[in-house]
């Protein structure tokens, strides 16, 4: 059992390793920040995949940080990305 | 070869391509994300090596802070020269002299674990012997607010010197004013509803992090840098905006933390050792003090993301 | 191999099909939009199913609670995220854009 949660991170990791593929050719800036936010996720299911594994519970509070803060990075894209730097995409909604 | 040694050598792979990728790129953003996703390898390498505390603080600041603190630097840098904030005229200078910085503190660092004897269990069985004593049951929480605590003091000290630092930066005729740029948001846009909605949930996070830090991994300085981001979030989200640099309770906040540890330490001067926790109330008064560090730690973290003011008082 | 044992294995398997899932449309969809609609499923099914077939595992009731909030965190920064990022690509300003970015 160990070892299948072991291959299944091995799995996530390999998903990591191709979403950077696409933080590297882009083309936009968006299609980076979402690469990244996948890769977050694929960090908490790995988090989870190697508490199962080693039966540590102590780790999912790891998990449960990251996914508390999963947004806040893409939050701060969609401020860069409005005018003045600060604002929001959907202000000026049309 | 078992599938845990398969996982940990493509774990390796993927902290060193992403390392050379954020190094290398020449697009400014990329580097960014590359930056942010080694963070959460770095994660990952830590609970693979043990240290789920370590792991834990990667996590909160690498998720929170570090994206943050980056993406509105480079805002700032694209705004003020242009092309996706690269700077095709910086000059060669500056960039080997921070190499060669990187270089030398990489191969220190290199040189200091090399050094380490092989096989010896280092402090361990000490701490190990003691811990009953410590009035914690969390190795690590004995370590920093116990037998160590005068590091952890001068750090938490360090940490508010580098908050005055970045404050010192400030021009004149803007200080103490309000740090970081205007935000707004579209008051019931996605947005401002997720400002509302994470915050209580962070609340408890922290709290929880920083309680369970006595018995199993957390504590101060991770809850903080918790605390720290769901504030910029609530200010990201316009609903509230930064204390001005001059305020009062401002600066209280700032200093409770240290001053908390210090007067601890001092009472502990009086009744015989700097900084020596009875047994008896060890317990207490560490989460005393990590309690107040927290809410210092989430403060100048939040203020150090933020910035310089941007209009007078 | 008991029944316990079983069902982890099933629903990681299921969340790790979401994942890859995820990931081969965010490499292989044509543009930012369809890509953000591949990765939006690796979010909320594959953790969702990771989580779901590790509380198999939990010792207790707080450990599996734990997972749970774990999920509903992640998918409310996915939603808020995808939202986010969706309109900020929609209307992106012509001096943010990069140089011959394709839409």
């Amino acid at each position: 059992m160990t070892s299948f949660l072991y291959l299944a991170g091995l799995i996530l990791l390999l998903t990591v390793a191709a979403s950077l593929i696409r933080i590297h050719i882009g083309p936009t800036r968006a299609e980076r920040m979402m690469s990244a936010q996948l890769i977050g996720t694929s960090g908490v299911g790995t988090v989870l995949l190697l508490a199962g594994a080693e039966g540590n519970g102590a780790m999912i509070d790891v998990a449960l940080v990251l996914a508390l803060l999963a947004a806040f990075a893409a939050v701060a894209f969609v401020k860069a990305s409005s005018p003045d730097g600060a604002g929001d995409p959907e202000e000026d909604d049309r | 070869m078992t599938a845990a040694f398969v996982f940990d050598a493509m774990l390796c792979l993927l902290l060193v391509g992403t390392a050379v990728s954020a190094v290398a790129g020449r697009d400014l953003f990329a580097s960014i994300a590359f930056f942010v996703t080694y963070g959460i390898l770095i994660g990952l390498a830590w609970l693979r090596l043990g240290a789920v505390d370590v792991a834990l603080a990667e996590a909160a600041i690498g998720a929170g802070l570090t994206g943050v603190l980056l993406i509105g630097a480079w805002s700032m840098l694209q705004r003020r020269c242009g092309d996706g904030g690269n700077d095709p005229a910086m000059p060669v200078l500056p960039k080997l002299a921070a190499a060669a910085v990187s270089v030398t503190v990489t191969g220190m660092l290199a040189l200091a674990v090399l050094a380490l004897p092989v096989g010896a269990p280092g402090l361990v069985p000490l701490v190990t012997e003691n811990l009953s004593e410590s009035g914690v049951g969390n190795p690590v929480t004995a370590v920093l607010l116990n037998f160590r605590a005068y590091d952890t003091l001068m750090e938490s000290i360090v940490l508010l010197i580098a908050l005055v630092a970045v404050w010192a930066l400030t021009p004149k005729e803007l200080w103490g004013g309000v740090p970081g740029l205007r935000q707004h948001a579209r008051p019931d846009g996605v947005l401002a509803t997720f400002g509302r909605l994470l915050p209580p949930l962070g609340l408890v996070v922290a709290v929880y992090v920083v309680w369970a830090g006595s018995e199993m991994p957390g504590g101060a300085f991770q809850a903080g840098t918790i605390l720290a981001a769901v504030w910029l979030l609530v200010v990201m989200a316009g609903i509230a905006e930064e204390p001005r640099m001059s305020s009062r309770l401002l600066r209280l906040a700032l200093v409770v933390g240290p001053a908390v540890f210090l007067g601890v330490g001092l009472v502990g001067a009086a009744f015989g050792s700097f900084l020596g926790l009875p047994v008896d109330f060890a317990k207490a008064l560490i989460l005393a003090i990590e309690f107040a560090l927290t809410f210092s730690i989430a403060v100048t973290l939040a203020l150090l993301v933020a910035g310089t003011p941007r209009e007078g008082t | 191999m008991n029944l316990a044992e079983a069902f982890t294995i099933l629903f990681v398997v299921a969340g790790i099909f979401f994942f890859v899932a995820g990931t081969v449309g965010l490499l292989r969809f044509p543009d930012t939009h369809t890509r953000l609609h591949a990765l939006t499923k690796a979010d909320n099914l594959g953790l969702g199913l990771i989580a779901f077939g590790l509380a198999f595992r939990m010792p207790d009731v707080w450990g599996v609670a734990k997972l749970g909030l774990v999920w509903l965190l992640a998918v409310l920064a996915a939603a808020t995220v995808a939202q986010l990022v969706a309109r900020a690509a929609l209307d992106r300003l012509p001096d943010l854009d990069e140089k011959g970015g394709a839409r």
